[in-house]
């Protein structure tokens, strides 16, 4: 059994941790979080620097171990998350460079890398969450454009972003996954309304995106006509295990300031409570080496992702609210108190298990794929 | 980052598993539940040839030479198999109780306040002079109590030889009995690994309202769970083998009990009526984790050191 990481990875790690330690100080401060033009500046700044220095790519030809090792460095450094670089950089970013056009690749990609243009998603709608198929935001052929008519709804980031990575219907006569497109809309067109969604904990971080006969070029399109689920199939799988590698590291930081603010009030002489928190680290050391393993195995098959993914996902999604929970129990009276940042930590941590795919969704997964149970209606 | 089994490691995981089936298989299981208490001594020697004892001893001493791994591996596979005898406490006195090795002696140890197999071994480790048999819950686990507070006043007590060879470290909270931790982690893997592949097949092949039960999702949800528990667990106990560190092995502890006990559970629903009869098997896993998650202070003391690992 072996658990360790190459002369190599380690050398990327040392030159990494040297760099961070130059630049996080430079920084600009934090902006708030209602503030979105200066968080879309704040985001985009960092992956200018990370540009510079060479490590914007990283999330798209690396490999999954130095992924992980960027991610978990940069966690612990306590440097910016990829926050409004999200989807570019995650989602539509690795789906155009599998499966979009040479010409398509030069426009799109390096804007991306060099933090200066945003992207968000647009799958989900009022009647397609869970049933992404079942999308019915319609796309008609008008000579060298698509036009397109429907609403997309729970679309984070949309607001400050200038590309949207849209699933259409192209052709609502064919079985459901076969008549999906891909579509590259610029949130700029006419005919796109962005309306904020308030989220339980009191932000704006996602939109609803209404679509009135928007003119979208069809070499906007990105794969064939009516291949859009296959292309989806391709952006949801990029991740190969390592999407909440920053996460975990952040949560085991947040486990031991529990600890340390538990002893400061008091509360670290209730072994119950004391239990919970000597739990919770068994819970994040294990989804730490979960982490790992499906790193090592996505390496070991040449970067094709499994679907430990899923096993990850649900287990870590619960053991996340567990936290913050958790959390609570240590603040007392302050956990009703949203000025304390774990309080808002908690709150969002309520999307965890409904956000890029329910636990049901998961479950279902995981049993019929995984366990070969047979599909249920 | 590699973090798997060598291919070594995965022919002596295969190897053992082999072995087992056919040493131990369903017929020998439910032999040895109809003749509670009984050790079978041949198969501990077959064990003890088979190298299950002396496995991290080194070949200068007559050892296979392997580390913590591989006997993670081979614990896990005897978990998963129900295998019964005090198998923790003989493989951690290989090298120093004369015997223990090859299996011609076979070992005990006084975990807390029970201790298993005392009829059965021959050399305790640990002072055992108050044990008290209990009828216990696992038909594949003799188990004797020793009443810690009220041992004087206890009715029917018992005097027993302490063989002094074998008094040496095997307390829960020595190094050995961070091993023995981690090798109780192993087993319950093994268990949690195999309920979830009985509740699996039964779920697949029961049908009810003219569909496999599986197809239900309340169902297939529970077997969802079941796997997500189980490789959770798994790469806890792999980890830990390879670091030997207090914490990931009792963090390995934890969530293997949980895996383990919870697993059975779930997998006694997934059978119905079926997994309430004495017939399935489903109960003998259950019992087992029971009685492995009470070894070496349980989840309390696991909890307690990994919490004192949060404020240093
Ligand atoms: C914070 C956040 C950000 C998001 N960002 C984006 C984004 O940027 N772009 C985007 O496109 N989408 C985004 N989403 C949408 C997200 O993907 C959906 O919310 C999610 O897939 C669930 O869909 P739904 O909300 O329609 O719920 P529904 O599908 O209506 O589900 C409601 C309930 O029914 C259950 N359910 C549904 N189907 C089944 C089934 N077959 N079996 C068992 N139970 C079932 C679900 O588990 C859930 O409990 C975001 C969501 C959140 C919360």
């Amino acid at each position: 059994m072996e658990l360790s990481y190459s002369p190599q990875e380690e050398e990327f790690r040392a030159r990494l941790r040297e760099w961070l330690a130059k630049v996080l100080p430079t920084l600009p401060p934090k902006p708030s979080p209602g503030d979105w033009p200066a968080r879309r500046a704040y985001d985009l700044g960092w992956q200018r620097m990370l540009y510079d220095a060479g490590y914007a790519d990283v999330h798209w030809d690396a490999s999954p171990t130095t992924r992980l090792i960027f991610l978990e460095e940069t966690e612990r450094a306590g440097a910016p998350y990829v926050g409004a670089n999200f989807v570019g950089l995650l989602h539509a970013g690795p789906t155009i460079a599998a499966e979009g056009t040479p010409a398509q690749r030069a426009r799109w990609l390096p804007p991306v890398l060099r933090g200066e243009e945003v992207w968000c998603q647009g799958f989900s709608e009022p009647g397609a969450g869970s049933d992404l198929a079942a999308l019915r935001t319609r796309a008609w052929r008008d000579g060298d454009d698509y036009v397109v008519t429907g609403s997309k709804i729970w679309t984070s980031h949309a607001e400050v972003a200038d590309w949207c990575e849209l699933l259409v219907r192209t052709d609502p006569q064919a079985p459901r996954h076969r008549g999906i497109t891909w579509l590259a809309l610029p949130m700029d067109a006419d005919g796109v309304t962005v309306r904020p969604l308030g989220t339980l904990a009191g932000s704006a971080e996602f939109a609803e995106v209404f679509l009135d006969e928007v003119r979208v070029p069809a070499a906007n399109r990105v794969g064939a006509e009516n291949d859009g689920w296959r292309v989806t199939m391709v952006t949801l799988s990029f991740e190969r295990g390592t999407a909440f590698v920053g996460e975990v590291v952040a949560c085991r930081r947040v486990l031991t300031e529990l600890a340390s603010a538990a002893r400061e009030n008091g509360r670290w002489d209730d072994p119950v409570l004391r239990r919970r928190l000597g739990r919770l680290e068994a819970e994040f050391r294990a989804l730490w080496r979960l982490t790992q393993w499906n790193v090592s195995e996505a390496e070991a098959s040449g970067g094709v992702p499994g679907v430990g993914g899923s096993v990850f996902k649900l287990r870590y999604s619960h053991a996340r609210q567990d936290l913050y929970d958790t959390a609570a129990d240590v603040l007392g009276p302050a956990a009703l108190d949203l000025d304390q940042s774990w309080v808002l930590d908690r709150l969002s941590s309520l999307s965890y298990t409904i956000a890029a795919g329910t636990s049901q969704i998961q479950r279902n997964i995981v049993a019929e794929r995984i366990l070969g149970l047979p599909k249920g209606r | 980052m590699r973090f798997q089994l060598s291919d070594d490691q995965r022919a002596l995981k295969a190897g053992v598993r082999e072995l087992l089936d056919g040493r131990f298989g369903r017929v020998a299981l439910r032999a040895a539940v109809d003749a509670p208490g009984r050790l079978d001594r041949e198969l501990w020697r077959a064990l003890g040839d088979a190298g299950f004892f002396a496995l991290r001893l080194p070949e200068a001493d007559g050892g296979v030479g392997l580390g913590l791994p591989e006997a993670v591996l081979v614990f896990e596979e005897a978990g998963r198999a129900l295998l019964p005898g005090p198998l923790v406490a003989t493989h951690l006195a290989a090298g120093s109780v004369p015997g223990a090795a090859t299996g011609e002696t076979v070992v005990t140890a006084v975990d807390g306040e029970l201790v298993e197999w005392l009829d059965a071994a021959d050399v305790v480790s640990g002072d055992a002079s108050d044990a008290v048999p209990l009828r216990s819950v696992d038909p594949l686990t003799p188990l004797h109590r020793i009443p810690a507070a009220c041992a004087a006043a206890a009715p029917g007590r018992r005097r027993r030889e302490t063989r002094p060879a074998a008094r040496a470290g095997t307390g829960a909270a020595g190094p050995d009995g961070c091993l023995a931790g981690l090798l109780t982690a192993a087993e319950q893997l093994g268990t949690a690994v195999r309920v979830q592949e009985l509740a699996v097949q039964h779920a697949r092949t029961r049908e009810q309202f003219g569909q496999p039960i599986g197809a239900f999702q309340a169902v297939k949800h529970l077997c969802a769970d079941l796997l997500v528990r189980a490789e959770t667990a798994r790469v806890a106990v792999y980890a830990a083998a390879v670091t030997g560190d207090a914490a990931d092995i009792a963090a390995a502890r934890l969530l293997a009990d949980e895996a383990a006990v919870r697993g059975a559970r779930d997998c006694l629903q997934v059978h119905g009526g079926m997994g309430f009869t004495w017939e399935a098997d489903v109960h003998l896993h259950l019992k087992r984790a029971w009685v492995r998650a009470r070894r070496a202070g349980g989840s309390t003391e696991s909890e307690e050191l990994l919490a004192g690992r949060l404020v240093v």
